[in-house]
Parts: C-alpha cells; sequence; structure tokens
C-alpha cells in the first residue's frame, strides 16, 4: 500500500508537484500517467526518500521510506534506468546492490536470468549498455531483495515490444500475488493493458484517477452510417449531441441509445461501439492538453 | 502457484535488522576499485610510489640515500593523489548518479557517507604502508646497488606521523567532495588549497607582521609542517592543528554533510 496525501513540491516559482492525493492498492498494478514534465518522476522520488516534499507526505505501509529498515528488500525501486556509474559492469552493479541488502551473491545470478541478461553482457560495462538493457538491469536491482512493493519510473522505455510483454507478464504476476505495483508512462498504450488503476497527472496535478472502465464511462461511442448527416439530424432531435470524427461521429451517449435513435430513425449503421483505447488515448490528449507543450492534438487532426 | 492460494496483505516490517555500518564500509571500498577509473587511481598510487623510489635510487648521491629520503620522495605523489580518490568516492554518487541507487538502498545518508569517509581512510593507511613496504624495499635494494649499509633513520613516531599527514591531506579532498560534490570543482578546489592558498598565506606572513603569529593556529597546511620534520608535537603544535583544522575541515565538512542530508538526488 502506497498512500500520498496532499503531496506538494516546486522548484522556485515553478511548482512540480500540486496537493497530489493518491493510494495505490496491494494486488493492483497502478499506472502514472501523465506527459513529460507532469511530475510523475518527483512525486516518485519524495516515496522514495530522495525528495524531501514542502508539504504533504508519501509513505509506504504507513511508514515513510526511510525509516523502512533495510528498504531495499521490502520496496524495489526504478527511478532512472540510466543513473548508473558508467564504468562499472552490469554484474558490478547488481552485486553492490546485493552487498548493501546482505543477499548471498548467487541472487544476482538468478536476476539476471530473470531479466534475459547473458553473463557476456552482464561482464559489459554499462556505458556500453542499449537503453533497453539498462532498463534490464534496472528492473533486476529492484527485484533484487524479493519485494513485495515495486516502484518503477518508465520502466517499459527502451524495451523492445517482447521486452514490454516479458515485463507486464511479471508485473502481473507481482500483484497476482498480492505485490503493490506502481509504474509511470507517458504513453498510454504502454500501461493500459497491465494498470488496473490509472492515475493522470498533468502539470503537478491529478487530473483524474480510477479504472480504466471507470475512466471510460461518459467517454462516448463511436458511430458509422451509410448517411452520416441524417444520423446526426436524428441524434439532435434526441437531444444527443454528435461531432463528426474520422469518417463517422463521436457521440457523447452509450451505444445502446444510439442504436435505438438509428432504429427508430430507419437509418444503416455500418459500424457502432463504445469508447476504447482510443478514447483513451483522446481523453488523456484532453486532460492534459493545458499541459501539452505542443497544444491541443487530436487523433487523425494530424496532417 | 495457484491463484486461489490466499495472499497475506503486504506489509512493511519496521523490526527487520537494518543496513549495518560495516556492509556499507565493505561496499564504498569495493566501489573505489570496481571501476577501470577507480582501478587505474589505485595501481597508480603503487606505480608512482615505485617510479619514485627508482628515481631515488638512480639519482641520489650514495651518502644520501637513507629510508628518510626515500619516504620523503613518496610522500608528494601521496599527497596529492590520495585526496583526489577521497573526492571522487564522494562526488561519483552524483556525477555519475549511481546515489539514486546509493541512497535508495540506504536511506541514512549521514551513515553513507561516513562509510565513504571509514572507506577512504582504510585505503590511505593501506596505499601508505604498502608505500613506505616500497620505500624499504627501495632502502635495501639502493644500498645493496651501492655497496653500503641501508640506513634506517625514521623513528616509529616519525612514521606515525607520516600515516597522520596522509590522512590529513586524504580527509581535505574528502571534505571538498561532500562539500562541492562535484569532481572537477572538488579536485581544483583541493589544488587551490594545497599548492595556490600556501603560497598566499605565507606572502602575507611575510609582509605582515599581525598575521606572522596568528598563521599556525588558522593555517592548516603551516600546523601540519612539524608533522613532516621530525620529531615531537608539542601541546602547542597539536592546539595549531585543532584550531586550523576547525576552520579548513570540520566547519566545511558540517557544512557540506548538512547540505547532503538535505539536498534532492536526482
Amino acid at each position: 500500500m502506497i498512500t500520498v496525501e496532499h503531496l506538494s513540491k516546486s522548484y522556485g516559482a515553478f511548482r512540480a508537484v500540486d496537493d497530489v492525493t493518491f493510494t495505490c492498492k496491494p494486488g493492483t498494478v497502478t499506472g502514472f500517467l501523465g506527459p513529460n514534465g507532469a511530475g510523475k518522476s518527483t512525486t516518485m522520488r519524495v516515496m522514495a526518500g530522495l525528495t524531501i516534499p514542502d508539504s504533504g507526505s508519501a509513505t509506504i505501509g504507513g511508514v515513510a521510506y526511510r525509516n523502512i529498515p533495510n528498504p531495499g528488500t521490502q520496496v524495489g525501486v526504478l527511478l532512472d534506468a540510466s543513473a548508473q556509474h558508467a564504468g562499472r559492469t552490469g554484474r558490478e552493479i547488481l552485486t553492490l546492490s546485493a552487498l548493501t541488502m546482505g543477499l548471498p551473491l548467487s541472487r544476482v545470478d538468478e536476476m539476471l536470468a530473470l531479466v534475459s541478461l547473458s553473463p557476456a553482457e552482464s561482464k559489459r560495462r554499462v556505458k556500453n549498455y542499449s537503453l533497453g538493457m539498462r532498463q534490464r538491469l534496472g528492473l533486476a536491482n529492484a527485484l533484487l531483495g524479493d519485494p513485495k512493493i515495486l516502484i518503477l519510473d518508465e520502466p517499459a522505455n527502451g524495451l523492445d515490444p517482447a521486452g514490454i510483454h516479458w515485463m507486464r507478464s511479471l508485473l502481473r504476476a507481482y500483484a497476482n500475488q498480492g505485490g503493490t505495483v506502481l509504474l509511470s508512462s507517458h504513453l498510454l498504450p504502454a500501461i493500459e493493458n497491465i494498470a488496473d488503476e490509472l492515475i493522470v497527472i498533468g502539470n503537478g496535478t491529478i487530473v483524474a484517477q480510477g479504472t480504466k472502465a471507470e475512466l471510460l464511462q461518459g467517454a462516448g461511442a463511436f458511430v458509422k452510417a451509410a448517411d452520416n448527416a441524417a444520423l446526426a439530424s436524428a441524434l439532435a432531435q434526441a437531444g444527443v449531441s454528435a461531432t463528426p470524427s474520422n469518417g463517422g461521429l463521436t457521440v457523447d451517449a452509450e451505444p445502446v441509445q444510439i442504436g435505438q435513435v438509428a432504429a427508430a430513425a430507419g437509418l444503416a449503421l455500418v459500424e457502432l461501439r463504445g469508447a476504447d483505447s482510443a478514447g483513451l488515448e483522446e481523453m488523456f490528449l484532453q486532460l492534459t492538453a493545458s499541459t501539452q507543450r505542443e497544444g491541443v492534438v487530436t487523433p487523425g487532426g494530424v496532417a | 502457484m495457484s491463484a486461489a492460494v490466499p495472499t497475506a496483505p503486504v506489509t512493511i516490517q519496521t523490526q527487520r535488522p537494518g543496513v549495518p555500518f560495516g556492509r556499507l564500509v565493505k561496499v564504498e571500498l569495493r566501489k573505489m576499485f570496481n571501476t577501470r577509473s577507480g582501478f587505474w587511481l589505485m595501481a597508480s598510487i603503487i606505480i608512482i610510489a615505485a617510479l619514485a623510489v627508482l628515481a631515488v635510487i638512480l639519482f641520489a648521491p650514495d651518502d644520501a640515500l637513507t629510508f628518510a629520503l626515500f619516504g620523503g620522495a613518496l610522500s608528494t605523489p601521496m599527497a596529492l593523489l590520495l585526496p583526489i580518490v577521497a573526492a571522487l568516492a564522494v562526488t561519483a554518487e552524483w556525477s555519475q548518479r549511481s546515489g539514486l541507487v546509493t541512497f535508495t538502498l540506504a536511506p541514512n545518508r549521514g551513515a553513507v557517507i561516513g562509510a565513504k569517509a571509514a572507506a577512504s581512510i582504510i585505503v590511505a593507511i593501506v596505499s601508505v604502508a604498502l608505500a613506505l613496504a616500497i620505500a624499504a624495499l627501495g632502502n635495501v635494494v639502493g644500498a645493496a646497488i651501492n655497496g653500503i649499509d641501508p640506513v634506517w633513520d625514521l623513528e616509529p613516531l616519525q612514521i606515525s606521523y607520516f600515516f597522520l599527514g596522509n590522512i590529513f591531506g586524504l580527509m581535505i579532498g574528502f571534505m571538498f567532495g561532500v562539500l562541492l560534490r562535484n569532481p572537477a570543482a572538488a579536485v581544483v578546489a583541493y589544488l587551490v588549497y594545497s599548492f595556490v592558498l600556501p603560497a598566499i598565506l605565507s606572502l602575507l606572513a611575510a609582509l605582515q607582521d599581525w598575521f606572522r603569529d596568528l598563521q599556525p593556529w588558522i593555517d592548516f597546511g603551516y600546523a601540519q609542517m612539524p608533522l613532516f620534520d621530525g620529531g615531537n608535537l608539542t601541546g602547542e603544535q597539536w592546539a595549531n592543528l585543532g584550531t586550523s583544522s576547525l576552520l579548513w575541515f570540520w566547519i566545511p565538512l558540517a557544512a557540506g554533510v548538512w547540505s547532503v542530508l538535505r539536498s534532492e538526488v536526482k
């Protein structure tokens, strides 16, 4: 259980994290989603006791991180896979962590095997690692002490599709065994299939949180009719707003209601579905629109 | 494992043993050797000590070949390199950003800094002992080559002062590492401290009478000179070391540690 309460942190006039409150429950994977610079990493550094917040608190199982004895054996943390001494080998980095935690050195080989770093790769220096290899090493480092709580900042970054798939199954297994997993990403596709709960952060404040289904509630539906204009006017008569998109209509109503309107008006539908990941993506962009560096980008709106 | 197996709720155990200091010291010692740059920095101390001894055998006149001369030839490379070893042991956590993992696994930053200090002092003691062994070997070989009896003219007291002087130098480098947390800045600060500052202070002492009497009390480098001159230190000389180290070591170190404990690791 990770609990963040009214957390705020400013850097000069810049408010990086502004009154953030959320919890991560045992047995679930929580996705922490937000654009670059939204405050994800700062929040996670506060959780690991590396950044002192201006106000508010972050506790793990009710305990402040710095009061957890031998924390590596209870909480696995990966904050930045590239933050390692470039001149050290991957194996040495894990060995140092194992020695600090007082673990047998056989754990190092087990973890290297788990993250699929070969013995030859583990003897190379980290400066010669690709981002994906650093990410695997960072995951191995976080899992080394067999913790039940994981805090991972952008773990999917740099992983190939097979690696992302592997990480998903690994984290799913952790959560199924009662573990608590928090992972952040700036890319929705990287975490939407694994996260049970999503926390969307933008500009230092939480703009939405809940399960994927909860977030999609009221996100509307997509419909395509043989005659879109006729359907739009029929929907307007029924008091439902519709906007044209992607050769069809995005409608602010549940699919069943749209189907009824279309049937009553005698209109043939080509396609009708509830909001899906595309809807979630759109919602993510809208929710964080004020913090996007590029301004609002609607799907299909980019040439 | 079956999904039907009930799982105990995950709680944080606060009664487990923490990370003991001895383990941190062991880890910090290992860190000094397990990078290529760290390994060669350590190796260079021994290599330069060997070269200095060789140079003494080759170039010093026969009648001057004594243990003290060999020991003296080693003091400059040791005084130059040991503080850099200590400074880099601290600053690498920030410059290489490995502190992100170090301080996550050991959130007691004071203990980590303490372990780095202990590891640095262990390295200094072992390096000085090795260097003295090389000097002793040089003294024996040099005497044999020149057909004279080796002269052992260093008292145990002087040898212990030699250790002490090198540890002081190392700790100054350590202090700059903690205070500045940037390898280049720490090394430059140490070089300025050990080569530029003494010249300025001695010039000041030569020109200003009031400073001449004050210098031993506030100039740490000046206060350390008796350590390398041989002979027993007087009570006043120890007091000089105390007051000047307060100014040049303890106060800046305290400021550095205070800042490390509060700063953000990123």
